[in-house]
């Protein structure tokens, strides 16, 4: 009893904390220069809370609050609730849909007063700890596909509502859970064949189907010829080979056009292709000749637009040194859009340009090396699995919201963890860093 | 406990890196290597504000401010701030309806934005200034007033001389790629606002402002480090006397004509009045454009310089010129006596040019009395001269002496648009007769400057100021001398002295025994000022409009005093009838001793410029087109009537079936007015007036 005795000063893994308060710092300073105007009184408006700047900072101070508390607690208690709290987390889910309030278009935030929670959300905690808890059951094998499926089924189920919500980008986060669970032995295929059908699908969107099949084709020919001498060994690898050239044609040829035009709504499609800068090709309204409509599609699919650029203008206006804190002209003249949320990596890209990307971007990769080996010198699987999983979703997060400022991603609303301006996302991230911080602390202990 | 998958960390590991270095090189590519999002951002989050300096002030010889600037305002909206404002009180200021109201706002929307301020009413008079001061707390925030700078003339004269400016067009960009104007720049356009645009314009300032989303001003960049300061135009000195300018348009006014002073010292102008002339202070502020058009359809074309751009016959004061020729030729001296008896019968047969006063004259009294049979002869001589061998090398013998007098070429004054009048070379009769099948009684009506020969009143002026001269003159202008330096070099032509034939003093003594007779008792006495001894010349030139007689012009000009001219005038007065000495020499008279004694004071004379000044000599081909133009607005008015209905409403009095008589008085209507419509287009450009005109003085006699 006397050794359970909660001690939050000497386990502390205080590298993630101090990374955890600089990341912060660095962006409600980051939002600050989005709100500032050179004649405001700013600590008058700082107490004023009037301002995001002012707010978000209040929510960190509510997030250090919570931050101690989880600290504090037991961490039996987080390895016996699991269960219970991810069905809650899904309840809240189907909740959303009778009491949900619609915010942006979509349906997912359920209103609690003094604040508006998104259960997609938080439900990756709750995720995360199910399936930590589910793969550190002492009778599960997770080599057998059983076990497998189950896995997948606790992880995938939030997609399902996510997406009947209209979140899309927040449906994608889940599928971080595969890094995980590739980690505890999920075959690396499903891995693999994930990846490169994303690259697939990212260069479909890219070149036209004609070029992509060509491009393929020579890629599988290269490929015969430089591993020629081994089909005499292997006379599977010719047909598979093939098969895979074959499969891969399919997929640009028949899979992609079918998921733009039957699978994805029209203003995702946009989106995505906006994010190339190439119009829609599979909008039919789009390719007939009518003048009235396309004049009348015409701003909106500039909007769609806007933001990528605007963001890219921003970002690269910074050059290499940035044009120093509150200097920036794309962000104190409100260029671009929703720059406060997703888009807060562009004010640091313009105050601080390439020297301030870098050391964040270092920052985060520090954080999350940091966390695989904290994960690494877990006794406990329940610990191993939530680690990652905490790991995998700040990567997830971190490298789709930048890679969507910069140009390389579709713009979905994903937040850039502990800088976005908004509590739900704040207050999400502090919760997984301090669990994976207090399952941490206790380490020696085999939790179950 | 499964451990077996420990390796897999390190593909963990190296996903991340090599997601974040490929984030880090793109950011690469993005922020330091390409240089497109730079201009993109300052495309859009910059803004440079072009601070316009004042223009430069023009003055006159006794440096009173002819041409400044005044401060007038605009009043700005910003439509996003309109909620809760009075309009109907600020519709009743700016006397529109509301409806008018919505609309302007709706297209000030439409071009600039809901949050961006435009200009809502623009050059405010000084009634709606005041009644809108008063009242402008009820407008704030959404209205303001914001100054601006525009053109005045306090003298409200010389509109032709100083031009005026405006707003830059396409045409004038394309002529001026590289000077720095953009669309909506003013520039001048005619005048001194043209020819010194560069030195009145100043520097232009640029101010560096940071741009928001919705394309506002925020703030200044770097608080201004790197804006450059606007500096004003240079103001400049002209040699124009305006009391002398203001004295010469009141004798003018409903006259068709001009007058041309000009400083035989200097080569300086000291009026230069075009009639009819407009008030110059009509082409500022707020209804410049109805006011400009207005001008532009007047069929008197008060627009134009006369003195520059249009041309005359010069008439019998050429003969001043032709009688230079003969003595320094040596064809005549100043005792050669030639004798009409009625006509020039020098060329035998054909159409004899009548002299008016029958005898014998000498030189002197040929001028004197403007004797058409002596200069007949004079000129023969000069071009029969047995030391040419043949007409044309004597014609452009005559030609060199008329060049050198200032005439048939461009005098170069500093205001656009000259023209430079016509000397008859001989490739021109080779043209019309053929080479060899032409002699002096081809163009005989050359000799008393009618024919072939055409002469702006700036030439003649000049001409008169190289007489005074006694052989040189100073190439006219109207700028002495530019505040801060004459950068452009362009007042350095009005330096030099041009004398390039040396004709002996003696035979310009003569001249001017002949011109002091004309007016002490000649033809010109009507010039005469007393204590002031005059030189000068009369004309009556004969000229035809559309191939009919019209009216003769009446000319005067001359020097004054005889001896140190400090004066040389011409005076045109178009179509009055009448002869030289009858309108253009008291008007003359007038002008040399207002310049003189520098004021007019006896009581006779001051009567005189009340009677010339009330004179009305305008042509009546001018009344007819104006006329004209009237009757053409008015049966469009009429239409406008019936269509509203006012016309009907007197004739339901008169108690006559009504929709029988309205569909009539219609269709009437309607017929009636197809074709003043179409003649409208065909007529009314003041251009065509004037070649036709032009045409009509080229007539020969």
């Amino acid at each position: 009893m006397y050794q359970r005795k909660p001690n939050i000063s000497a386990e502390k893994d205080w590298i993630t904390i101090a990374l955890f308060f600089v990341i912060s710092i660095i962006g409600m300073l980051c939002i600050f220069s989005v709100e500032y105007k050179s004649n405001d009184h700013f600590i008058q408006s700082l107490f004023a809370f009037k301002k995001n700047y002012s707010k978000q900072f209040i929510y960190f101070l509510v997030c250090i609050v919570i931050a101690i508390f989880i600290m504090l607690m037991d961490s039996k208690l987080l390895t016996a609730t699991p269960n219970i709290l991810y069905l809650i987390g899904i309840v809240l889910m189907i909740l959303t849909f009778i009491i949900g309030k619609n915010v942006n278009g979509s349906k997912s935030w359920i209103p609690l007063g003094f604040m508006n929670l998104q259960p997609v959300e938080t439900g990756k905690i709750f995720t995360a700890l199910a399936l930590s808890k589910y793969l550190s059951r002492p009778e599960i094998d997770f080599n057998k596909s059983q076990s497998q499926v189950i896995a997948s089924f606790i992880c995938f189920l939030p997609i399902v509502f996510s997406l009947l919500q209209n979140e899309t980008g927040l449906a994608l986060v889940y599928f971080a859970f595969l890094l995980p669970m590739y980690r505890e032995g999920f075959p690396p295929v499903y891995l693999i064949i994930g990846a490169s059908l994303g690259v697939l699908l990212v260069s479909a969107l890219l070149f036209t189907t004609m070029q992509l099949v060509v491009v393929i084709s020579l890629l599988i020919i290269a490929i015969i010829y430089f591993l020629k001498r081994k089909f005499k060994r292997h006379k599977n690898l010719l047909i598979s080979l093939i098969a895979i050239w074959l499969l891969s044609i399919f997929f640009v040829g028949a899979v992609v056009p079918f998921l733009f035009k039957n699978v994805f709504q029209k203003y995702q499609t946009e989106r995505i292709f906006s994010m190339v800068g190439r119009d829609n090709p599979y909008d039919e309204e789009n390719n007939k000749i009518n003048i009235s409509k396309t004049s009348k599609k015409y701003p909106s699919k500039e909007k769609e637009n806007y933001n990528v650029k605007q963001s890219k203008i921003a970002i690269g206006s910074g050059g290499f040194w940035g044009k120093g804190f509150l200097k920036g002209t794309q962000t104190q003249g409100d260029f671009v859009p929703e720059q406060h949320t997703d888009f807060i990596f562009t004010s640091l890209g313009e105050n601080f340009g390439f020297v301030g990307c870098t050391i964040l971007m270092l920052l985060y990769l520090t954080l999350l090396l940091r966390i695989i080996m904290i994960a690494e010198r877990q006794r406990s699987t329940f610990s191993r699995v939530y680690a990652y999983s905490v790991a995998a979703i700040i990567f997830f997060h971190v490298a789709v919201n930048i890679c969507m400022t910069i140009g390389l991603a579709p713009v979905i609303g994903i937040t850039l963890p502990l800088m976005s301006y908004g509590g739900s996302s704040l207050l999400t991230f502090t919760i997984l860093i301090f669990i994976l911080l207090r399952l941490d602390a206790d380490r020696q202990m085999v939790l179950r | 406990m499964p451990v077996f998958h420990e390796s897999r960390k390190n593909t963990i590991i190296l996903i991340f890196i090599l997601l974040f270095v490929i984030i880090i090189l793109r950011l690469f590519t993005l922020q330091v290597i390409t240089s497109k999002y730079k201009d993109l951002a300052e495309d859009q989050g910059l803004f440079r504000k072009v601070i316009y300096p004042d223009r430069g002030i023009i003055f006159d010889r006794k440096k009173n401010a002819i041409l400044q600037n005044t401060n007038i305002s605009d009043l700005m909206v910003t439509p996003n701030k309109l909620r809760g404002i009075d309009t109907l009180a600020l519709c009743n200021i700016l006397n529109i309806d509301t409806a008018q109201f919505k609309k302007r706002i709706v297209e000030l929307i439409i071009k600039n934005g809901r949050s961006r301020p435009s200009v809502f009413a623009p050059l405010l008079s000084t009634d709606k200034m005041a009644k809108l001061n008063e009242s402008l707390y009820k407008f704030t925030p959404a209205f303001y007033l914001q100054d601006r700078s525009i053109r005045s003339f306090p003298y409200d004269a010389a509109a032709n001389v100083l031009g005026y400016t405006a707003e830059v067009d396409t045409n004038f960009l394309k002529k001026h790629p590289d000077e720095g104007y953009v669309p909506g720049d003013y520039a001048g356009m005619t005048g001194l606002e043209r020819s010194y645009e560069k030195v009145l314009m100043g520097v232009r300032g640029i101010e560096y402002w940071k741009r928001d989303n919705k394309n506002r001003l925020t703030e200044r960049m770097e608080n201004g480090q790197y804006d450059t300061v606007a500096t004003a135009g240079q103001n400049i000195y002209t040699s124009i006397d305006i009391e002398l300018q203001q004295l010469g348009e009141k004798l003018m006014k409903n006259k068709l004509g001009s007058i041309v002073a000009i400083d035989p010292r200097t080569g300086g102008v000291l009026a230069m009045i075009s009639a009819p002339t407009y008030q110059p202070n009509y082409l500022t502020g707020s209804e410049r454009r109805k006011h400009f058009s207005e001008l532009f359809l007047n069929p008197s074309l008060p627009l134009l310089n006369r003195t520059v751009s249009a041309t005359y016959s010069p008439g019998s004061t050429f003969k001043t010129l032709q009688a230079l020729i003969g003595l320094h030729e040596g064809v005549i001296n100043t005792d050669t006596k030639f004798s009409c008896s009625g006509a020039f019968y020098g060329c035998g047969g054909g159409k004899p040019m009548k002299c008016l006063d029958l005898g014998t004259f000498d030189l002197r009294g040929a001028i004197t009395l403007s004797d058409n049979t002596y200069f007949a002869n004079v000129m023969q001589r000069v071009i029969d001269n047995p030391k040419y061998p043949n007409v044309e090398i004597a014609l452009s013998s005559w030609d060199n002496y008329m060049y050198s007098f200032g005439l048939g070429h461009k005098l170069g004054i500093d205001i656009p648009s000259e023209k430079s009048g016509n000397i008859p070379k001989p490739e021109t009769y080779n043209k019309i007769y053929g080479k060899g099948r032409w002699n002096f009684c081809t163009f005989r009506s050359v000799s008393i400057g009618q024919g072939e020969v055409s002469v702006t009143p700036l030439q003649v002026a000049n001409e008169m100021a190289y007489i005074a001269n006694k052989g040189w003159y100073i190439t006219p202008h109207i700028v002495d001398s530019i505040e801060g330096g004459d950068k452009f070099g362009l007042l350095t032509k009005y330096k030099k002295k041009n004398r390039p034939i040396d004709i002996p003093l003696e035979i310009f003594n003569a001249v001017h025994d002949g011109m002091q007779n004309v007016v002490d008792n000649g033809t010109g006495v009507g010039a005469k000022v007393k204590d002031i001894v005059i030189c000068g010349k009369t004309g009556t030139v004969e000229n035809y409009y559309r191939g009919v007689k019209q009216q003769n012009h009446s000319f005067f000009c001359g020097f004054a005093p005889r001896d140190n001219p400090k004066i040389a005038i011409m005076c045109v007065v178009e179509n009055s009838g009448g002869f030289g000495g009858t309108y253009a020499a008291p008007i003359v008279g007038l002008m040399i001793e207002k310049y003189l004694k520098d004021s007019i004071t006896e009581k006779p004379r001051k009567d005189r410029i009340e009677y010339l000044s009330n004179l009305n000599l305008f042509p009546k081909n001018i009344y007819k087109e104006i006329r004209r133009q009237d009757s053409i607005r008015h049966s469009k008015d009429k239409k406008y009537l019936i269509e509203k209905g006012y016309i009907k409403s007197v004739k339901d009095t008169v108690g006559i079936e009504d929709d029988q008589i309205d569909n009539e008085d219609l269709h009437e209507d309607k017929t009636n007015n197809i074709p003043p419509k179409k003649s409208e287009k065909k007529e009314i450009k003041p251009s065509a007036i004037i070649e036709k005109k032009k045409k009509g003085k080229k007539r020969i006699n």
